[in-house]
């Protein structure tokens, strides 16, 4: 585990013991209500443990002639060293634009970042691109879908490993290479001297990801995001490059941010749940708590539209309509367009007023954004019957 | 890599071939009357007519005229003017009757100040063309970008040989800024030798950077956009090598296919360059023949341009192989 970060140790103790005086003059200073803005943010992991990452009130809009396309509106969570948080949701959701951000990928003219992103404790968001540099593929690293693409083809595997390493280790290409073979046996790929020197094209989708997994971690990161790490996969590679991912995470003790909509994969990975619809958090939690007690009706939506072998006969459930446009997000809770329970809550509030993320249960780290009263007993008797 | 490029060269003789045999149904097959040209049209009398037809072996039968104009490529052959005997060594392309001279000879003479010209012209669009493109390709979109492409299509819809002409009579004529085109030597004074070329190579390739830039820009867009230059930004590598290593080898493969073509058709001739600058390569021989109707000229010409295009397809081919690794299986 690393150092702790120092400003998140305040901020702890500040929610946690704001009726001390000195916190108390602090709190004033800034606010009435941090302490709870920030609970209320999700920045507080909820393992309870000192996170790694904390990404706080992080906006992304990309400016373009037809308006600004909101693809993240104020999000915030947090990943302590050797855990995992799968970011769940559809295309579009804003899942790979804000981790993106977390590398600091995006086009800095095309984009405008605000917020926070913290690493370590080090502020990322606004750093000039030479800082950014030293911290790509060194403390963070970056799984990509589909690896394919995200192999250089002219490349071979070795010459791109290597590569990899030689940016942030001063090293000859001899001991460069020493260490790319140790990642290739590492990763599981046999023979691996003679895979060193092969072009990706000449690997299996399988081991190109094995390959693309040895290259994100050979710099030993101390967070990997994994963007949809199994989506380009055989279903029976899915597993295996999973387990790998499980098991090198045990070893190196890194962070992951796994970018998935297969709540299949998020099972079976993580340990803390963020659910994002149309740029914003709707639900976050434990992965227990998402998974098996979802309070909101787009999490619900989500599980329902898993096909099941045991249901095969039946007809899927997809969530009806389309994601709203970034451009343009309605009114009020963003996914009211969708959801069949709106007519639930009194007045118009699903309409006019956007949900804040609250504690589920009045208090506690499982936070969801939606108006219904009684999501609990809705989930217990309507939706909980039909995933089976 | 050696079957690949065994195969390639087995492919590019054929063409050859078939080059060697359209030429020459072109100008001997064809109802072109080589023996009356050479003969001219005042003072031929019947008698040298015949005599020129039978020097040139052009009363023989076709086939038998092929296989000698083609074995002596590999032999050399004897001709005879005017009673005296002249040897055409091998290669020979043929004896050129107006000028009294091997064609091989002469374009022996030509070739190296064509070469010199492409030599210059490769290198500036190389360079400053593809350099240009990626520069604007990194700068997509804004206002240097656009203005950069739109000045490029400006300049390649102003045809080359106002261009070359106006540049020849303002810039090293009337305020004589840039050297006169003309041809020395490399040999016999390297410094006089660039001088002499330094303007055509400036102006022909300025006009055509235009359309390596866009060419480039257009490739290094779309390779800029690919997934594998996300990681390689991904990995920490600094802007300067993600453009100028990751994405320019691939960006580089459709511009090395037209420059491969391109350096091909300039080495056939330059034309407008050796005429309006002065240069005496060879697309002025081939001007100068076909005004003169020298066929032996046109026809060793031509089937040299052939070769030289062959054997720039066959270099695109195997310089494919080197930069992209999954061509090699193919």
């Amino acid at each position: 585990m690393s150092t702790p970060a120092p400003e998140e140790n305040r901020k702890d103790s500040m929610a946690e013991n704001a009726a001390t005086p000195a916190d108390a003059t602090a709190a004033v200073k800034r606010g009435p209500s941090v302490a709870t803005r920030e609970r209320r943010q999700g920045s507080i992991n909820p393992s309870g443990e000192t996170p790694y990452l904390v990404v706080q009130d992080l906006t992304v809009k990309f400016p373009t002639v037809d308006g600004v396309v909101s693809a993240v509106n104020g999000l915030s969570y947090s990943v302590p060293l050797g855990r995992t948080l799968a970011i769940v949701g559809e295309s579009g959701s804003g899942k790979s634009v804000s981790s993106m951000a977390v590398m600091g990928l995006h086009d800095r003219k095309r984009t405008r970042i605000t917020g926070s992103i913290s690493l370590g404790g080090d502020e990322i968001v606004g750093l000039s691109e030479h800082d950014l540099m030293k911290i790509r593929g060194d403390a963070v690293s970056m799984v990509f879908q589909d690896p394919q693409s995200s192999l250089h083809p002219l490349y071979t595997i070795g010459n791109q490993l290597v590569e990899a390493y030689r940016v942030h280790h001063h090293v000859s290409k001899d001991a460069a290479k020493k260490r790319a073979l140790e990642m290739l046996d590492l990763v599981g790929i046999p023979n691996p001297v003679r895979r060193f020197a092969q072009y990706p094209h000449e690997f299996s989708g399988g081991m190109r990801q094995r390959a693309m997994i040895a290259m994100s971690l050979i710099n030993d990161p101390k967070l990997v995001i994994a963007d949809e790490p199994t989506t380009a996969l055989d279903v029976t590679v899915q597993a295996q490059i999973l387990d790998l991912l499980n098991n090198l995470q045990k070893e190196f003790g890194s962070a992951i941010v796994l970018i998935t909509h297969d709540l299949g994969v998020v099972a079976e990975m993580a340990d803390d749940v963020l659910v994002m619809y149309a740029g914003r958090c709707v639900e976050y939690g434990t992965a227990e708590d998402v998974l098996a007690h979802p309070r909101m009706p787009y999490t619900w939506g989500l599980l329902e539209s898993i096909p099941t072998v045991s249901a095969a006969s039946e007809r899927l459930r997809p969530i009806k309509g389309l994601p709203p446009s970034l451009l343009n997000l309605p009114s009020g809770c963003s996914f009211n367009p969708r959801c069949p329970y709106k007519d639930r809550v009194k007045g118009e509030r699903c309409l006019t007023e956007l949900p804040e993320l609250l504690p589920v249960d009045g208090a506690g780290a499982h936070t969801s954004r939606c108006h219904l009263h009684d999501k609990a007993s809705i989930y217990e008797a309507e939706v909980a019957p039909r995933l089976g | 890599m050696l079957y690949f490029v065994a195969r390639r060269l087995v492919s590019a003789l054929s063409v050859v071939l078939a080059t060697l045999i359209a030429t020459f149904a072109l100008f001997f097959i064809a109802p072109t009357d080589p023996a009356g040209a050479i003969c001219g049209e005042r003072n031929c009398t019947q008698q040298r007519y015949n005599e020129i037809k039978e020097n040139l072996h052009l009363d023989r039968p076709k086939v038998q005229q092929f296989a000698e104009y083609t074995a002596g490529i590999f032999t050399g052959r004897d001709f005879t003017t005017s009673g005296v005997k002249q040897h055409c060594a091998a290669p020979c392309l043929g004896f050129s009757f107006k000028n009294d001279r091997p064609v091989t000879d002469m374009l022996k003479d030509r070739f190296p100040v064509t070469l010199s010209l492409v030599f210059g012209y490769a290198v500036i669009v190389l360079t400053v063309g593809v350099f240009v493109g990626s520069m604007a390709a990194k700068r997509r979109g804004t206002l240097g970008d656009r203005a950069l492409m739109t000045s490029t299509l400006v300049v390649s819809s102003v045809p080359y040989y106002i261009v070359a002409l106006m540049v020849a009579l303002y810039l090293t004529v009337l305020y004589p800024i840039l050297p006169r085109g003309s041809w020395t030597p490399l040999l016999e004074n390297p410094a006089q030798w660039f001088a002499g070329l330094l303007t055509p190579w400036l102006v022909l390739g300025a006009y055509n950077c235009t359309s390596y830039a866009r060419y480039s820009r257009g490739s290094m867009v779309e390779t800029l956009n690919e997934d594998f230059i996300r990681t390689a930004r991904a990995k920490g590598l600094s802007d300067r090598k993600v453009t100028y290593k990751h994405a320019l080898r691939s960006g580089l493969i459709p511009v090395v296919t037209i420059f491969g073509l391109d350096v091909a058709g300039s080495l056939a001739g330059a034309i407008f360059t050796e005429r309006i600058f002065d240069l005496p390569g060879l697309g002025v021989l081939v001007l100068d023949s076909l005004n003169s109707y020298d066929l032996p000229v046109i026809m060793g010409t031509v089937l040299v341009a052939s070769v030289i295009i062959v054997a720039m397809n066959f270099l695109v081919d195997v310089g494919y192989s080197v930069i992209d690794p999954r061509v090699r299986l193919t």
